[in-house]
């Protein structure tokens, strides 16, 4: 016999004669604590989000890409990691070719494998989608896929997020919902709360442990 | 790396516990961070009836997940296998290291780096794989600091709370050749710095496993520092490894049991990172793991479950609480308990994983103040199931009825006749009665010496008459 199967005899064994437990999921505790009128929604997340050090600024769809070069030239950063072919991608290297003064691009465009260590080592920063946010706990949610890979939003010392401000949902259980992942979860989903952080020595909080230090959010109220 | 012995002896409890309540330094460590973690819990559920009511929900999410474990487990391996991640089943730790030692050797690695998982603990993990030339690096800051000083977790959650600023810097100084500094900040881009190169470097990724999806084929791993992403998405290959009972039915389940773990644990609305994962690297995408392994181990679990009592052990989602608020754990720390998980979870687990007769001192370190089952967020009656296993302790098992391994090492003949003589003597009236007289009239030949009692107190002696005698004497008086 094999473990598996070991194993399930002896847990099947133990259940003889009993029934399973009813479901009795409750979700009205885990949706009404955490509603919020749709213009508070962006206060909520605003207020979790810097109370663990985010920096958030409100902008628009238009006018983004020019507040992400004043932040950029603000931080020092000369470049940015981007995903060329997500719409944010396109419009943020369309709208730059037209400044001269802005940051170097920088795409996301071929394996990690073949690009690993100038991403480890020389990527001072990256700029992401979401799919949405949670008020309730101050999490974005990022999806990351083949156009917009797992370690941007990781490794590269500073993070900026693009949120639509309609994308924010009151609380975890109805974004799932939203999102219909029952059906169907996506290769990786991530909900990012803040930049990196530990308490491991002496419960002192330090920020940028492993991932991100610092993480931007951008806000664009296209509601 | 030399290997620790792992088997306590049966005084070792008693004689750490002494020398830990004798360390000043290590008794300020623990009380000021349990002091901490207590008041960031008690702020985060600043509604006692939400708080009461998420406990029952949590209770019975984990109670129905368990009533029907290996149907879900089957679900999950099914829907895991559908998505493409390889599911491998281990019934001891020396199975599990095989597993992974095998995925290792196909892959020709040399180095794995590890975010927190206290299973790979359980499996001694490290030590194995370095034992077959592969080097295995913690990559949680506190994980990486006991390793670098060999030492083991003395907490699931914080694994360093023991060790304040000075002594990191001492270690780092000692270790890493780095120059001393107590600024915690400064510490922790120390660390930044190594374990990068180390994520960057390593062929294999090794992680826990907080909550496995039935119903999607989904690992939901919680975290703040980013190690575990970065550890289950750099290496080519990506290893969870988890005990059995983690598994929950649907993916709404997760919404509660994440709530009640992150603020019972550090008070936090939720972790910096949820890492929910599904797949590996789908043809198209451009990194993580080319290959994810789920390993689910039993290890003793499914002993726990035979027992409808005992099995609400499994409930746990390790979220350290019980530890944070006990008496006992705060002033003899984590180390004493000399197991992978200690305080009152430890006591309740731990004999399960190794024998109850390996950790015969564990059910009796508590006073059943009863704090650890009113924190508990999945509402585990700790108290109850430590005077159960105290039963156990002392209870020899009837021939072919085990209820656990390692039962009734701390039977003794002596102590059970006494306990017959004293229910006899309790419900025969006469014989009460004239032992009573016996007693109150022989009192100055009571023992002075009664074991462990009398090491700290003077031996009790009965009063020279009874309150029934006195009491009698007391009515029969004319007014
Ligand atoms: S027993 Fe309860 S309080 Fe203790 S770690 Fe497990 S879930 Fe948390």
């Amino acid at each position: 016999m094999s473990a598996k199967a070991r194993i399930l005899d002896k847990l099947r064994h133990s259940l003889a004669g009993t029934e399973p437990l009813p479901d009795d999921f409750d979700e009205t505790l885990v949706t009404q604590p955490w509603r919020y009128p749709p213009e508070q929604r962006i206060a909520r997340l605003r207020e979790l989000m810097e109370a663990v050090r985010t920096e958030i600024h409100l902008t628009s769809q238009t006018q983004w890409p020019d507040l992400l070069a004043t932040l950029l030239d603000e931080k020092q950063l000369t470049r940015l990691l981007i995903a060329p072919e997500t719409d944010h991608g396109r419009q943020l290297s369309e709208h730059w070719q037209r400044r001269s003064d802005a940051p170097a691009l920088h795409a996301y465009d071929r394996p990690v494998e073949e690009w690993k260590h100038e991403l480890f080592h020389d990527t001072p920063a990256s700029l992401t989608g979401t799919v949405g946010a949670i008020a309730a706990t101050g999490s974005l949610i990022l999806c990351p896929d083949r156009h917009e890979p797992r370690l941007m939003s990781l490794v590269p010392p500073v993070h900026f997020a693009l949120l639509r401000a309609s994308t924010i949902h009151d609380n975890l259980y109805e974004a799932q919902r939203a999102l219909n992942w029952r059906a169907g979860m996506p290769t990786n989903a991530l909900l990012i709360s803040g930049p990196s952080k530990t308490a491991d020595i002496e419960q002192v909080l330090a920020y940028g442990a492993h991932g991100p230090k610092d993480l931007v959010v951008l806000i664009l109220e296209d509601a | 790396m030399s290997q620790p012995a792992r088997i306590p002896l049966r005084d070792e409890f008693k004689s750490r516990a002494h020398d830990a309540l004798g360390d000043a330094q290590l008794r300020r460590n623990f009380r000021g961070a349990m002091d901490s973690l207590m008041e960031k819990r008690a702020a985060a559920f600043s509604d006692a009836d939400e708080r009461e009511r998420l406990r029952t929900l949590g209770n019975h999410i984990r109670a129905r997940a368990l009533s029907r474990l290996p149907d879900l487990l089957e679900q999950l391996e099914s829907n895991l296998t559908a998505n493409g991640v390889q599911v491998h089943w281990a019934e001891t730790t020396e199975q599990a290291n095989r597993i992974v030692l095998d995925i290792a050797e196909r892959r020709q690695a040399r180095q794995v780096i590890k975010g927190k998982s206290m299973v790979s603990e359980e499996m001694d993990m490290n030590h194995v794989l370095a034992d077959h030339g592969i080097e295995c690096l913690e990559s949680d800051m506190g994980e990486y600091i006991i390793q670098l000083d060999h030492e083991k977790p003395s907490h699931i959650i914080m694994p360093a709370i023991h060790k304040n600023a000075d002594q990191v810097a001492r270690l780092f100084e000692r270790e890493l050749g780095e120059p001393y500094t107590r600024d915690v900040n400064e510490l922790i881009q120390t660390g930044r710095r190594i374990l990068r190169q180390k994520f960057f470097d390593a062929d294999i990724g090794v992680s826990g496993v907080n909550f496995a999806v039935a119903e999607t084929g989904t690992l939901v791993l919680v975290e703040n520092e980013g190690n575990g992403r970065m550890s289950t998405t750099v290496p080519k290959v990506h290893i969870a490894v988890t005990g059995i009972e983690k598994v929950v039915a649907h993916l709404r389940d997760v919404v509660p049991l994440l709530s009640l773990l992150t603020r019972s644990a550090l008070g936090q609305p939720i972790t910096t990172y949820i890492n929910m994962i599904s797949r590996p690297r789908q043809a198209g995408e451009r990194d993580g793991p080319e290959e994810v392994h789920l390993v689910l181990l039993d290890n003793g679990r499914s002993q726990a479950f035979a027992d409808g009592e005992l099995r609400q052990t499994l409930n746990c989602i390790r979220c350290g609480a019980c530890m944070n608020h006990c008496p006992v754990y705060t002033r003899v720390g984590g180390h004493t308990y000399g197991e992978v998980y200690p305080g009152p979870i430890g006591a309740i687990i731990t004999p399960h994983l190794v024998g109850l007769d390996k950790v015969p001192d564990h059910p009796s370190a508590s006073s059943l103040c009863g704090a650890c089952g009113e924190v508990c967020p999945v509402r585990i009656p700790i108290p109850s199931l430590l005077r159960r296993l105290r039963e156990e302790n002392v209870s020899r098992p009837d021939p072919g009825h085990a209820v656990m391994r390692g039962q009734g090492s701390k039977y003794s003949a002596l102590e059970s006749t006494v306990w017959k003589l004293w229910r006899t003597l309790y419900t025969r009236p006469l014989l009460y009665r004239l032992f009573r007289f016996f007693a109150t009239r022989l009192r100055a030949l009571t023992p002075s010496r009664l074991g462990p009692w009398t090491e700290h107190r003077g031996a009790p002696k009965p009063a020279a008459r009874s309150l029934h005698e006195l009491a009698r004497k007391h009515l029969e008086q004319p007014r």
